[in-house]
């Protein structure tokens, strides 16, 4: 039954503190710099996405314009950073609490108005309002700082133990700090009146109402506390990158949230921590490598919505399922049979894609690929990445069953050996 | 005087174009319950498939082809994508057009490159209609709205007066019903996504050339369009038009418009003390912020639009 | 004779042109429990959701406990001590079954829109719970997700849902619609054991469960009430057996149906 909370308790506890523990050693795994930015950008990601989720995945609220709470929290902390410099008492430590104060406020401001409706008007209203916010920043270059944006420098102040933030190390252990306290702040309000109720209205709005409670009100609330740790997202961006510009709170901050949650996995609280941690990462990859990451992304996202909308987390979570049963082996064979016919589609379809980026946007027709130079103008390297792709696709259509077949057997035996 | 025939006309031509736009949008929402949000991809798809059709065989091909293959490939996302995402709820199929109108703006990027192309006005459209006072008003413009008003008013018969399109009106209501009679409704629903798809298309095609065909359009011209079927109302008609002209008219005028809060405070008699800069905002400046002013006006005031149906 | 649950005074609905309502005078003593019965189409439902506030009077009154309820919301109706299941069952499917009953006792213990509360330390609140989950027998469930109970197990929980908080007034809209008749036994017990001291109104098509449970019954035929009285009187009442049968049957022919 719902209940023994004394064992959950140490359960939880234990799962607390390997998070923290794992947080503590990440940087030392990886000795590069490289490495360490990217750990700094992946957390203060985890926590906007977690935001995110506190209204899509919680609240059944869709919104296209997250990114102004992370901007607004971001632009407010920079600021502020500022006035440490000239007196403001407030070490740089706390300083994501502006971000917070200010993100608070815009959600109670904007929520106000949002949460009037529900669903798909919900959705457009966060869209015009995010454009609303983002054409506005333009417009008052004292606080959004116009086109360059609004700069500062978080090595301010004296030194507390030796702690200026000057070195990228402290500013990850910042980072980790706040994301561990949000992490725990996000999850234990889930176990709320509030958080509960979050999720009724998700599920059945009018049965709220016939149970005591508004859903306006509920949607209100969940807004302004998601705007809340928004803005401490954005607050601890405004410190590691010690910049904050228009595009912070605008359109496509807001898309890369939605992607990043998405992807997780709306249905379960580790969810977005998957998909932040995930996007961020091929982001930096990818972004380096080609110039056609931005279409990757999209496929990626389409390819998601169409075969898996539950996000990496329902995916392991139905493995982990087989797993508990014992009977995870019976699938990994079938996953053998379709796995070179995916690569070789992807192969193909990478190469396409890659060679249309080279022509559109490159200065010569020609292509480096693992040595060799392929001529873009001869129809022979387009021809053979097609055949590939196209090859591919036959095979995997082919072998898929196999995987579907073996899934259906496991599961119903699986089933049966519960009984 | 002048300024404000001129800009009156351009508005209304803008704002016919918007409408092509928005009443595809409601046409799909009316009757699938979604919100394309890749509707105005389909408008540049228009937009490019005219150029490229024009580049090979000329523009009135392009006027004819570059719609129907628009409303092909609409009709192709209908089959094989918005049917699949359907079981998984309105949020799904919401994400599923956001992503599409995502990788459609990079597959227009891959096959055209991040410039804009040089879609031009035919040069026997290109021309002076007629001269009011200084101003000359091209003949392109007219032509469009001749392509607009007719392809609406075409629009407007074939949901009145055909049997094709009264099935379609009581399939918005009732499908399953309409099913129950014997009519295909996924085809149905097929075919109104092909032909909102299509309209959109269309509007790329005379749009595209008279304003700049590039990758970015789709964003801009998308935006506004939820605008106004916000402000007009979800799924009503008759308030998408309204809506379209009226923020047609709105930034047409705004962009000229000079005047700034200072002038205004100046004209009723204030010195106006605020800070200078939301002083010396002009009403231009502040163009691209009124439609989204609008729309939160009307969602505080109004929340369910010019003419929408109120939530029960 | 203290003031009525709820009375209903020249209540009207139109929709468009269509009159759903055409003018309901009802009376429900406090304590009372009041069967609605009509043949199909008459309004039932709908009259459930002008009381709920599902949707807004055109016209009329409606009065819960001697207070004015026209014009307030559904959440705000509840406040005041009024319940309602439905017919098509209205649960939250993705929850268990203990975290959807826990849901409804939440508002009625005070905890509002608390965040800095955990729910698992209510104890007040999971005890109540609990109880309810007992009363509607489903304490063995109550870890399952309650999408995916059975028709009747769902039946029961909506049921459970709509008296956890306590309201004094319980609408129930054909709580047995779809039950066996061993269900329909089970269901009928249940509701007489959780309505007991409270007020009851309820829609009913099984002229069994309406005899058995109902002290007055309302007749609801096109949208106005054409008798009320208690079942011998509506049993004999010849204006009923019209609505119902047509002209020309019996009593008997009723007490068969």
């Amino acid at each position: 039954m719902s209940g023994a909370p004394p064992l959950l308790h140490r359960r939880r506890l234990l799962a607390w503190g390997a998070l923290a523990a794992v947080l503590i050693v990440l940087p030392l795994l990886f000795g590069k710099s490289f490495a360490l930015s990217l750990l700094c950008q992946a957390g203060i990601m985890v926590i906007f996405a977690l935001s995110y989720n506190m209204l899509l995945g919680q609240t059944g609220l869709l919104s296209f314009g997250h990114a102004v709470y992370f901007g607004i929290g971001a632009f407010a902390t920079i600021h502020a950073l500022n006035r440490v410099d000239h007196g403001l008492p407030l070490p740089v430590t706390l300083l994501p609490l502006a971000g917070a104060a200010a993100g608070l406020a815009a959600g109670l401001l904007f929520g106000y108005v949002s949460t009037k409706r529900a669903g798909t008007t919900f959705a457009m209203i966060s869209l015009g309002l995010g454009e609303l916010v983002a054409s506005a920043s333009l417009m008052f270059p004292a606080l959004f700082g116009g086109e360059g944006g609004v700069s500062g420098n978080r090595v301010v102040g004296h030194a507390v133990l030796g702690i200026s933030y000057g070195p990228q190390i402290q500013m990850y252990y910042l980072i980790a700090a706040w994301t561990f306290v949000c992490i725990v702040a996000m999850y234990a309000l889930t176990q709320t009146p509030l958080g509960r109720m979050a999720n009724a209205v998700r599920d059945n709005p009018e049965r709220a109402q016939f149970v005591g409670y508004d859903p306006q009100s509920v949607r209100f609330l969940m807004l302004a506390l998601s705007g809340l740790f928004a803005g401490i997202a954005g607050g601890l961006s405004a410190l590691n990158y010690e910049i904050v510009t228009a595009e912070t709170l605008g359109a496509q901050t807001s898309g890369i949230v939605l992607l990043m949650t998405f992807v997780g996995g709306v249905g379960f609280f580790y969810g977005p921590i998957i998909g932040a941690v995930l996007i961020t990462l091929l982001q930096i990859a990818l972004a380096g490598v080609t110039n056609a990451w931005l279409f990757y992304f999209g496929l990626f996202f389409l390819v998601m919505v169409l075969y898996a909308p539950g996000g990496i987390a329902s995916l392991l979570h139905m493995h982990r399922r087989l797993w508990d049963a014992g009977r995870l082996a019976r699938v990994l064979p079938a996953y053998a049979w379709v796995g070179p016919p995916l690569l070789l589609f992807f192969g193909g379809l990478i190469g396409l894609v890659e060679m249309a980026y080279q022509r559109a946007d490159g200065d010569d027709m020609t292509m480096k690929v693992f040595g060799s130079r392929l001529d873009l103008s001869t129809a022979t390297p387009w021809l053979a990445a097609l055949l590939a792709a196209a090859a591919g696709l036959a095979l995997l259509r082919a072998s898929w069953p196999r995987v579907a077949e073996a899934w259906r057997q496991a599961l119903a035996s699986a089933e049966g050996g519960e009984e | 005087m002048e300024f404000t025939l001129i800009s009156l006309l351009n508005g209304v031509t803008y704002g016919l174009l918007l409408f092509m736009l928005s009443s595809g949008l409601t046409l799909i929402f009316s009757m699938m319950g979604i919100l394309n949000f890749a509707h105005a991809s389909f408008y540049m798809l228009g937009a490019y498939f005219a150029y490229q059709i024009s580049v090979y065989l000329g523009f009135w091909p392009a006027l004819l082809f570059a719609p129907l293959l628009v409303g092909l490939v609409g009709a192709l996302v209908e089959r094989y994508g918005m049917r699949k995402v359907h079981k998984f709820g309105h949020v799904a199929e919401l994400l599923f057009t956001f992503g599409l109108s995502f990788l459609i703006e990079e597959v227009v990027h891959l096959v055209w490159g991040l410039s804009a192309v040089d879609y031009r006005v035919p040069h026997f459209l290109d021309g002076t209609l007629f001269t009011l006072y200084t101003t000359a008003f091209p003949i392109y413009k007219g032509f469009m709205m001749l392509v607009s008003v007719g392809m609406l008013a075409a629009l407007y018969a074939a949901l009145t007066r055909t049997r094709i399109g009264l099935i379609i009106q009581a399939a918005i209501s009732k499908p399953e019903m309409v099913e129950a009679l014997g009519h295909n409704v996924p085809r149905i629903f097929m075919l109104v996504f092909g032909g909102g798809t299509a309209l959109a298309g269309l509007a790329g095609v005379i749009g595209g050339n008279a304003f700049v065909t590039e990758p970015g359009m789709a964003a801009a011209v998308g935006n506004i369009v939820f605008v106004i079927v916000v402000v007009g109302g979800l799924g009503s008609l008759p308030g998408a038009f309204i809506a379209s002209l009226l923020i047609g008219v709105i930034q047409t005028f705004s962009v000229a418009i000079d005047y700034s809060v200072a002038d205004f405070a100046r004209q009723i008699g204030f010195h106006v003390q605020v800070t200078p800069t939301l002083a010396r905002l002009s009403i231009s400046q502040l163009a691209p912020m009124l439609p989204y002013l609008l729309m939160v006006g009307i969602l505080i005031f109004r929340p369910r639009g010019l003419m929408g149906a109120r939530e029960s | 004779m203290g003031v009525p649950a709820l009375q209903l005074t020249d209540v009207r609905k139109r929709f468009g042109q269509t009159a759903i309502i055409n003018g309901v005078n009802l009376e429900v003593a406090a304590g009372e429990r009041h069967a609605i019965i009509g043949p199909n189409g008459a309004g039932k439902s709908s009259l459930f959701h002008l009381i709920s506030a599902r949707f807004p009077v055109t016209s009329g009154s409606i009065l819960l406990k001697g207070e004015s309820v026209t014009g307030l919301s559904p959440h705000q109706i509840n406040r005041r001590g009024l319940s309602r299941s439905f017919q098509v069952t209205n649960i939250f499917h993705n929850l268990s079954v203990f975290e959807n009953v826990r849901c409804a006792v939440l508002w009625s213990l005070g905890y509002r829109y608390s965040f800095w509360q955990r729910l698992a330390g209510l104890t007040d609140a999971n005890l109540q719970a609990r109880r309810v989950l007992g009363e509607i027998g489903l304490e063995h469930r109550g870890d399952t997700v309650a999408g995916i109970l059975s028709y009747a197990e769902q039946r029961a929980l909506e049921i459970g849902i709509t008296i956890a908080g306590g309201a004094d007034v319980i609408l129930l809209d054909e709580p047995t619609a779809g039950m066996s008749n061993s269900e329909t036994a089970d269901a009928v017990a249940l509701i007489r054991r959780v309505t007991e001291g409270k007020t009851l109104l309820m829609v009913e098509h099984d002229m069994s469960v309406v005899f058995d449970l109902a002290d007055r019954i309302s007749v609801l035929v096109y949208g106005e009430i054409i008798s009320t009285g208690t079942p011998e009187q509506i049993r004999a009442d010849r204006a009923v057996q019209e609505a119902y049968l047509g002209t020309g049957f019996s009593a008997a022919e009723i007490d068969r149906a």
